[in-house]
């Protein structure tokens, strides 16, 4: 059984490592906003958060900033998820689930590619 | 919602909006009693009696984006819909409660679904705000206070993915040991 001791494990190997998230360069964060009003949670909002999470920790991308907020401002299209660039560009992904996340931290965080099948602008064809 | 934690992590969204301090999360689940309760507790901002006497009808909000809220009807409605009740009491300046509860038995009554992954993402948004939460069931009881954790932790954020990882895991294994969140 864990118990809240072994978090001062957890706390002194991260000590250890100097890259914490506050010795990052402000201006390379790339920032995932997931909209968490009660629609976007109806629709499925939270294992997309979840999934974003998990994914930006397994690939250790340190210049990531995974948040939420309240309403995107299009139901029937959540959930929605923003990616905003350090270069302020912006990025809306909707009706998101864990599977495309998955495939949007590979090519957008990662590569550096838009997922346009999966951008607002494709939402209606 | 298809899971009543969902609701859950719903409603203590409120209280993060309220820019509550302090997040209590009270789940309580007994075959025996045949019920299921929840009830979330904040010393936000709360709301003035004309506000609270409106906020149960879904065309009530102090949203700008849309004009209906729906996050409380909807809990009302479902505590309503499967035998239960609901409550909501607030004091301006003082705090709000949310009560709900459910005939663990009605066959319209959601599974209450993952409450560590609700409890984990407001921690996660939210790492500077105390969370108490707790989780009875007729086998124990388990109690996470994020106060402790902190202690715990001394500079090292509540949101840094290691910790997240770690509270999901500790959370699901006392709730494991408790047999809470099964039905
Ligand atoms: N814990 C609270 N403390 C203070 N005010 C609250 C609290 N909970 C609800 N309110 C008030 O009641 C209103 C209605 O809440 P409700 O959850 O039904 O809808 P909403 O939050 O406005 O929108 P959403 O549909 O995204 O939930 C809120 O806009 C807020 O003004
Ligand atoms: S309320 Fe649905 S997108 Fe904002
Ligand atoms: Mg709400």
């Amino acid at each position: 059984m864990k118990s809240l001791e072994e978090l001062r494990a957890i706390k002194a190997k991260m000590q250890n490592n100097v890259q914490l998230r506050g010795v990052e360069d402000a201006d390379s964060v790339i920032r995932v906003v997931v909209g968490m009003a009660t629609c976007g949670i109806a629709a499925g909002a939270r294992p997309v958060l979840n999934k974003f999470i998990e994914e930006v920790q397994n690939r250790g991308l340190k210049n990531v900033l995974v948040t939420q907020t309240g309403c995107i401002g299009v139901c029937r299209l959540e959930p929605i998820v923003e990616i905003i660039t350090p270069t302020g560009e912006k990025t809306t992904y909707v009706k998101m689930n864990a599977d495309k996340v998955s495939k949007v931290v590979h090519e957008h965080l990662v590569n550096n590619r838009v997922v346009e099948e999966y951008t607002i602008g494709n939402a209606d064809k | 919602m298809k899971e009543l934690s969902l609701n859950i992590l719903d409603i203590a969204n409120n209280s993060v909006k309220a820019k509550a301090g302090v997040i209590e999360i009270d789940v309580s689940e007994s075959e025996n009693a045949d019920i299921v309760s929840i009830d979330i507790t904040d010393d936000g901002c709360g709301m003035d009696e004309h506000m609270l006497a409106k906020v149960t009808d879904p065309f009530v909000t102090t949203r700008t984006t849309r004009k209906v809220g729906l996050g409380i009807p909807l809990l009302r409605q479902q505590a309503i819909d499967t035998d239960g009740h609901f409550k909501i009491s607030s004091q301006p300046g003082k705090g709000t409660k949310v009560h709900a509860d459910f005939r663990l038995t009605h066959l319209d009554r959601p599974p209450i679904g993952d409450v560590a992954s609700t409890v984990v993402s407001l921690i996660f948004a939210s790492p500077d705000i105390r969370f108490l939460y707790k989780h009875k069931t007729d086998k124990g009881e388990f109690m996470l206070d994020t106060q402790e954790v902190k202690e715990q932790l001394g500079d090292i954020p509540l949101n840094e993915p290691e910790v997240i990882t770690w509270l999901t895991e500790y959370i699901n294994e006392n709730l494991q040991s408790i047999e809470g969140g099964k039905i």
